[in-house]
């Protein structure tokens, strides 16, 4: 794989209609790798990563400029800071979980709310534009966190029996088909759910990153002759994929978010 | 039968795309009973407008990640 693939994710001289006789360079799994930019000991340091890392400090610092010093009076930082904190509060965790129980759990929300949302957004940041999420590794890291904390969970708060009463769906008035619900529950609470958890963030961003791809070069590849004017076509398609995109960042990450809550919520449930 | 078979055997090229047709028939369903319903109750009930949208969203979300898995599949087992 050349250079020139992995940083244009296409051919660059490639046009319809002209006498090389290329055909239409259509995205595919190339246009999520990337050469290293730095090899730190053996350790290849590369444009996702570094989106990742930009990311990382960009929620660390924002929090802290607007909390670092909370006035009761809030400053415009502040403002914006707690219109975001209270948004993931209210509309995610207190529909969810409660008030009561649902405090403790904020900050986590909060900053996987805000942490994936940005990490979303680089799709459609010029220059970055690449959404880190569409990497299956950062999504899968994410859910395997609350797996762990509502797995966890479930165990402190039900025990050992009481864990796979609360796993499996454990109920008596099934009667005889209770083993095989248990069975379907058991494999689709512990295994499949944390599966499709990652997924579903990583096949939105995967499948919209091929899209916005896909739109952008058929621009430039139509850009020939009579052609032109497809070539409008697909720029403005490329436009309206673009502010399609940002509504889905946003609703994957509050997706996302909401989920955990809901998980959480099972492992809080009292069985019966 | 067997003309079937035959006939079936002779389809060639981008199979992976009417696979994917395929594959979205059914969260095409979905999100529209989804999203037909969802304005439904909040038509029946719009004091409960909140709970109805986060209830819509996830449910969305449920249907529409079958259709992305259709999209992914085809890089995961390539050609």
């Amino acid at each position: 794989m050349s250079a020139d693939q992995t940083q244009l994710a296409f051919d660059w001289s490639c046009r319809i209609l002209s006498d090389n006789g290329c055909g239409f360079p259509a995205p595919g799994l190339h246009s999520f790798l990337f050469e290293p930019l730095a090899t730190i000991g053996g350790f290849e340091f590369n444009k996702v990563m570094l989106l990742a890392l930009i990311t990382t400090l960009l929620v660390v610092a924002f929090f802290w400029a607007a909390f670092g010093k909370a006035k009761v009076v809030p400053g415009k930082l502040q403002m914006i800071g707690e219109a975001g904190y209270d948004f993931v509060r209210r509309s995610i965790v207190y529909e969810t979980l409660g008030k009561r129980e649902g405090e403790k759990w904020v900050p986590l929300m909060v900053s996987l709310f805000f942490f994936i949302w940005i990490m979303n957004i680089w799709s459609v940041i010029p220059l970055a534009q690449f959404p880190v999420s569409s990497v299956i590794a950062f999504p899968a890291v994410l859910a395997a966190i609350v797996w762990l904390v509502w797995v966890g969970l479930t165990f402190k708060r039900h025990g050992f029996v009481g864990f796979f009463k609360n796993i499996t769906g454990y109920d008596k008035s099934l009667g005889w088909v209770l083993p095989l619900v248990m069975v379907i529950e058991f494999f689709s609470n512990l295994i499949v759910r944390p599966f499709t958890h990652a997924v579903r963030l990583f096949a939105n961003m995967f499948a919209g990153h091929l899209m916005l791809v896909m739109f952008t070069v058929a621009s430039w590849y139509l850009l020939n002759s009579w052609l032109i004017p497809a070539a409008g076509v697909s720029f403005v398609m490329t436009m309206f994929m673009i502010v399609f995109e940002l509504f889905v960042q946003a609703v994957q990450a509050y997706v996302f978010v909401l989920l955990a809550c809901s998980y959480i919520q099972g492992a809080l449930a009292e069985h019966h | 039968m067997s003309a079937a078979i035959e006939l079936a055997a002779g389809v060639s090229g981008s199979l992976g795309s009417i696979g994917y047709g395929l594959a979205a028939i059914g969260p095409g369903i979905g999100v529209g009973i989804i999203f037909g319903n969802g304005t439904q109750a909040l038509a029946r009930q719009p004091e409960a407008a909140g709970l109805i949208r986060a209830n819509q969203i996830l449910g969305f979300a449920f249907c529409e990640a079958l259709a992305l898995i259709g999209i992914v599949m085809p890089f995961v087992f390539g050609k």
